[in-house]
């Protein structure tokens, strides 16, 4: 065993402690997650809670259910925005669309859903092209919590102009406001977006492959983890995938020395627009 | 530590950034990680107008990318770019300081992650973003060179620097290449820039 005294070390070393009683007593396991983010979250939830120390905050963490909660919520959501990065949605729309079109039953599955923003935008682009009806939409996330939140389809109203913009700027040709409507400073988007969507639990850390897809998002998910876990997400992504089928990954995400490198090709160059081209 | 220098602005920073950039010698062997505050859907012409007067390698940071010596990283729109052991990370929490990429996210990490070896660099901006990160990387024992408010194009953001952080030296924007050149020529941070790191 080495010894250390250094201060950077002990923070590491403090994180890895947490992360490691919250794994062993709630079954999260974060300790492949990426370490400068995690940091950031954990330093500002113990602020909030008026923690002084990463140890105290692992003391009342094992014993209070409800402080648990709320730090599982801090440390894994990652909010995005509905049609981010607008040209990686207009290609969606005008390459990939017109091929799934010829497919009679689409599977598409929203990995890392959080609180729904990429599935309604999603939902939105395939309601417009006709093809909604046609298909079978999964959204997860670890947090059941965010599952359901992202099932209400409820967005602060304050964020709609923002939507509305990228949405125009992804193609979109209708007034945005024809798919909510606005009570108490809330956006409640249409119901009928979510009518063919599954909702549910599940975790690409430990959870295993639950169907195979022609298409699966997961923008901007993997930033969240080290290289080692998005090599085993990856995996799991391509081991349930169809052949032919479409990944779709962040705009500063790439397939580039992952496992299955060159079971890919760029389908859409600079969108991170992938298709499966060998098993 | 292995040093890393990180470069905050905002207004006027890109015009700063080609001046500090073309002064950069081709042999300069640090990494270099900046954060240019802009719009949400502006990736084209950043890297390309910096390049032109560069001599060293400029690119936007991929997730994961290692962190290469004598390469110029910069942080893509809508991310914020992070510095740990292994190699750069991007998050999309959201804004900090109101700015996503946040300067004072990657000091935070730079600081965190590379201690007395982090080299931040406030220039020209509007705003506060980079104080507290400038001030991060003081506590830990790095070093911090602020471009002189009353000559830099906005000199809220550097003198908000100077007013949270103790910082190294407030040096006119042609002088700063010059200084990180000495500072890599040196191979470390000169004894009586050396702060104690002390207790956290």
């Amino acid at each position: 065993m080495t010894s250390t005294n250094d201060p950077a070390d002990l923070d590491s070393l403090e994180l890895g402690l947490l992360l490691e009683g919250l794994h062993r007593r709630h079954g999260f396991d974060l300790r492949d997650y990426s370490r400068a983010s995690l940091s950031r979250r954990i330093e500002r939830f113990k602020q909030q809670e008026g923690i002084a120390s990463t140890l105290g905050l692992l003391e009342r963490a094992l014993r209070e259910g409800d402080l648990w909660e709320r730090l599982l919520r801090e440390l894994t959501i990652h909010t995005t925005s509905m049609f981010r990065d607008p040209t990686f949605f207009l290609a969606f729309r005008e390459k990939v669309v017109p091929l799934i079109r010829t497919y009679p039953f689409i599977r598409i599955w929203v990995a890392g859903c959080s609180t729904g923003e990429e599935l309604y935008s999603t939902a939105i682009i395939l309601h417009e092209e006709g093809l909604l009806d046609r298909c079978r939409l999964y959204a997860t996330d670890l947090n059941e919590e965010v599952v359901s939140q992202a099932k209400t389809g409820v967005f602060p109203v304050s964020s709609m102009k923002e939507s509305t913009g990228s949405y125009q700027a992804a193609g979109g040709q209708r007034p945005f406001s024809e798919y909510y409507t606005v009570r108490d400073e809330l956006a409640i988007l249409s119901p009928a977006l979510s009518r063919t969507t599954i909702f549910a639990a599940h975790n690409l850390v430990s959870d295993a492959s639950f169907n195979e897809f022609q298409m699966i998002f997961i923008r901007n998910v993997m930033i969240y983890f080290n290289r080692s876990l998005q090599d085993r997400v990856l995996r799991l992504v391509h081991g349930s995938l169809c052949r032919l089928g479409f990944v779709c990954l962040g705009r500063r995400e790439s397939m580039r020395f992952s496992p299955h490198e060159e079971c890919y090709e760029e389908f859409v160059p600079g969108e991170k627009l992938y298709r499966k081209v060998r098993e | 530590m292995a040093s890393l220098v990180v470069i905050g602005c905002s207004l006027g920073g890109l015009d700063a950034l080609r001046v500090l950039l073309a002064a950069m010698p081709a042999e300069f062997p640090w990494p270099i990680a900046i954060v240019q505050h802009r719009g949400k859907n502006d990736d084209r012409l950043l890297v390309p107008l910096l390049q032109e007067v560069c001599a060293l390698p400029v690119g936007e940071v991929e997730d994961k990318q290692p962190i290469a010596l004598g390469h110029i990283f910069v942080a893509p729109a809508d991310y914020h770019l992070l510095v740990e052991p292994a190699g750069f990370a991007l998050s999309i929490d959201p804004p900090v300081s109101y700015s996503r990429p946040s300067i004072d996210v990657l000091f935070e990490s730079a600081a965190a992650s590379r201690r007395t070896g982090a080299v931040g660099v406030i220039l020209t901006g509007t705003g506060e973003d980079g104080a507290a990160g400038a001030a991060a990387i003081k506590r830990r024992g790095g070093l911090v060179l602020v471009q002189d408010p009353s000559t830099a194009t906005a000199g809220a953001m550097p003198g908000a620097a100077i007013a949270a952080a103790p910082v190294d030296r407030v040096l006119q924007l042609e002088a700063i290449a010059p200084a990180l050149a000495e500072l890599a020529r040196e191979g470390r941070l000169p004894e009586a820039l050396r702060d104690d790191p002390g207790p956290k």
